[in-house]
């Protein structure tokens, strides 16, 4: 590696290819967008005891697609991809409340933990029939997980008849509608989640044996890592996920729309992991890329809906992003727009890069040193 | 969808009239109709979308419990949101030579084929809630569907009722929350409502912000969340439908706002939820969009069997709800 001359400059580079410093910039760069449009944006106060302002309302209605894509991050990198999640967020929601709108006192807490203990069983038998196609059947993982992405929706309405269900269950409301500590709850389970995913992957070797599996599925295997056994894990978890992200949707707005929720959500949760610097080729991951990735998708939502993009260019707008998103991500665009400053470093691929060649074994241990391999 | 204004308007080849079996209830067993001769019944054959919402499910029950109680013959069949199953069973419909073909169009074009067969075949089609387009206007009788231009300019009129009964003054902020992009429905609805506003409330009433919330509870919930801190002054809700103002309710809620009352909201639609939530004060007015058309349909297919004409555009009959009506009309909602 280069040193450069002055000490600032050398702090610069180090920021500049921190592997988050791209997702960061942009998701402070759309907050900032805001400002002019909506003067107190960044204002948060108190309303019926609980914390109100834009910035609340992007982490609680952000929640759901932060815990997909924490899911998907797992399962891209093992080189695989889940489209399934929507369905399952379906699946999950339709299963739980008509469970829960079939009981006398939907308040009875009992009868919620069941219901949702039902809905999140539903969702971890649509992970291990995706992990058992892709990882059993040798079935690649964009046509195994399609088959729940397509029926599932169709069984979500079998679940809910084709109605929307509606549910009046306060504790039920709690998890993705509801505050705590002043706080929507959805927070602390995103955070319980996350603070979860990353200790057993970073604190154990867990991390390194899917990045490996990732990286090279067969050399994983020779050298005695159980690899199909890992795969079928990360599908069964990234489903757990998208359960959970289930529960949240339809209790935010107290219904199971079997048609509508999570629609489009695997794509978002995609575009999340890829805008956290994970690649899409397996090997190697970022869980903190991906929440902040998750966030700029959900601050670019909430931007448009505040700065009153016309309805008919929302998309538009919304790919303009992230085409500017994914390209400032590119080493390559940036050595030749911005010049060598922000350019690729040798050595060692720089985080942030989306088009990084496949990792090797060696790359990954180096993303994660403090990894203990037994 | 199509653009329902779209319509031609010409006379319209009608079958001649076969036995009739009578359509009223208490003209069952045998006794002939006041119209008919015969003792047939008359077979129709129906064929729907799918099943894609609450409002469709409600519109299928509708058709098949209206046939039921006029003593027709239904052959029905669901399309699966697909043109070549629909297609095919218009078909099978003519070689079973039912008596009248109703169907609602899953698309626009590509209907002139088959609906020349049963043309040829002198059977009547009659379309029902979505039209065709086609040169040939001779290819089908009647719609009979919602106007949804018509739905937006209720819309505006019933919130001069609502803000006259909240004794509103000053500027009215308004906040649209409008359906799927390029969907008829929002387009027309949008349309209806600005007809008005710009016809007779130009200096009082305006649009701060509108926004898609397709049609989901979660659109409207989100969308308006944004909205309330973007243009923290809105004080009147218009939705494009129930769901959208149900989700928009819980995020004005959030914002520690009373719907109904800081934010009045009137929506087009009448699902069941959202007379729940007007009779929780919580939606001002209600502009019905009406999936119960089986009853007008089975009338129309009378008329036609009979050798009688009817308009091109059969309108869907709707009502407008105001608050004291909610508790009064919600157990009387069936979908």
């Amino acid at each position: 590696m280069s040193t450069p001359s002055a000490a600032t400059t050398s702090r610069w580079r180090a920021l500049t290819h921190h592997h988050l410093f791209w997702p960061v910039a942009v998701l402070v760069a759309l907050l900032l967008v805001n400002v002019p449009f909506t003067p107190d944006f960044f204002s948060i106060k108190m309303t019926d005891g609980h914390l109100y302002g834009s910035l609340v309302s992007i982490v609680l209605f952000g929640s759901p697609l932060i815990l997909v894509a924490v899911g998907m991050t797992l399962v891209i990198a093992t080189g695989g991809i889940d489209l399934s999640v929507g369905a399952v967020v379906a699946i999950t929601g339709a299963l739980t409340c008509s469970y829960i709108s079939d009981q006398a006192d939907q308040n009875a807490l009992s009868a919620v933990f069941l219901a949702m203990g039902v809905g999140l069983v539903a969702a971890v038998v649509c992970g291990l029939w995706n992990g058992f196609l892709v990882a059993r059947m040798g079935i690649q993982p964009i046509i195994a997980t399609l088959i729940i992405m397509v029926a599932g929706r169709g069984v979500a309405q079998l679940i809910t008849d084709g109605q929307i269900i509606t549910i009046n269950s306060e504790p039920y409301k709690l998890i993705g509608g509801g505050y705590w500590l002043t706080l929507p709850f959805s927070i602390f389970v995103v955070a319980v989640v996350v603070a979860v995913t990353v200790a057993l992957t970073r604190r154990t070797a867990l991390g390194l044996l899917v990045e490996s599996v990732g990286g090279n599925a067969e050399a994983s295997r020779l050298v005695g890592i159980r690899s199909r056994r890992i795969k079928i894990m990360v599908y069964v978890f990234c489903a757990l996920c998208a359960g959970i992200a289930g529960l949240m949707i339809s209790s935010n707005t107290s219904a199971a729309d079997g048609n509508n929720a999570g629609l489009w959500i695997e794509l978002d949760a995609i575009l999340a992991v890829v805008i956290g610097g994970t690649s899409l080729l397996g090997g190697r991951f970022s869980i903190g890329g991906t929440v902040i990735g998750a966030l700029v998708i959900q601050t670019l939502t909430t931007t448009i809906y505040t700065i009153g993009v016309p309805t008919q260019t929302n998309l538009v707008f919304k790919a303009v992003v992230v085409i500017v998103v994914c390209l400032l991500q590119s080493p390559k665009f940036r050595a030749k727009v911005f010049g060598a400053r922000f350019g690729p470093r040798s050595g060692a691929a720089s985080g942030g890069s989306a088009a990084a060649a496949p990792a090797k074994t060696v790359t990954t241990a180096e993303a994660a040193p403090k990894m203990e391999v037994s | 969808m199509l653009n329902r204004r779209n319509f031609l308007t010409a006379a319209v080849g009608v079958a001649a009239a076969a036995g009739l079996s009578a359509c009223a209830k208490e003209d069952e067993g045998g006794s002939s109709g006041s119209s008919g001769g015969g003792s047939k019944k008359i077979t129709l054959g129906f064929s729907q979308v799918g099943s894609e919402s609450g409002w469709r499910s409600a519109n299928t029950d509708s058709i098949k419990s209206a046939a039921k109680e006029a003593g027709y013959n239904l052959k029905f069949s669901d399309a699966q949101q697909k043109q070549e199953n629909q297609i095919s069973a218009i078909r099978s419909y003519i070689a079973q030579k039912v008596d009248v073909i109703a169907f609602s169009p899953v698309v626009v074009t590509g209907w002139d084929a088959v609906l020349k067969e049963a043309k040829a075949a002198k059977i009547p089609v009659i379309l029902t809630d979505r039209s065709v387009e086609t040169k040939d206007e001779s290819l089908f009788v009647t719609l009979v569907g919602s106007d949804f231009t018509d739905e937006g300019r209720r819309a505006a009129k019933i919130l001069e009722k609502v803000l006259d009964k909240a004794g509103h003054k000053g500027k009215v902020k308004i906040a649209q929350l409008e359906g799927t992009t390029g969907a008829a429905p929002a387009i027309e609805r949008a349309k209806g409502f600005k007809e008005i506003m710009d016809a007779e409330h130009k200096d009082d009433w305006e649009i701060v912000v509108t926004q898609t919330g397709d049609f989901t509870r979660a659109g409207g919930k989100q969308v308006m969340a944004a909205f309330l801190q973007s243009n923290p002054d809105i004080n009147v809700l218009y939705a494009h439908n129930d769901d959208m103002a149900i989700g928009a309710i819980q995020s004005i809620e959030a914002a520690g706002k009373k719907p109904g009352k800081d934010i009045l909201i009137v929506s087009v639609d009448g699902v069941k939820d959202g007379f729940v939530a007007m009779s929780e004060g919580k939606i001002n007015a209600i502009v019905e969009c009406n999936p119960l058309l089986g009853p007008q349909l089975m009338e129309v297919v009378q008329t036609v069997k009979d050798g009688g004409t009817v308009e091109r555009w059969i309108k869907t009959k709707e009502s407008d709800f105001m608050q004291d009506q909610a508790k009064d009309a919600l157990p009387t909602r069936k979908y």
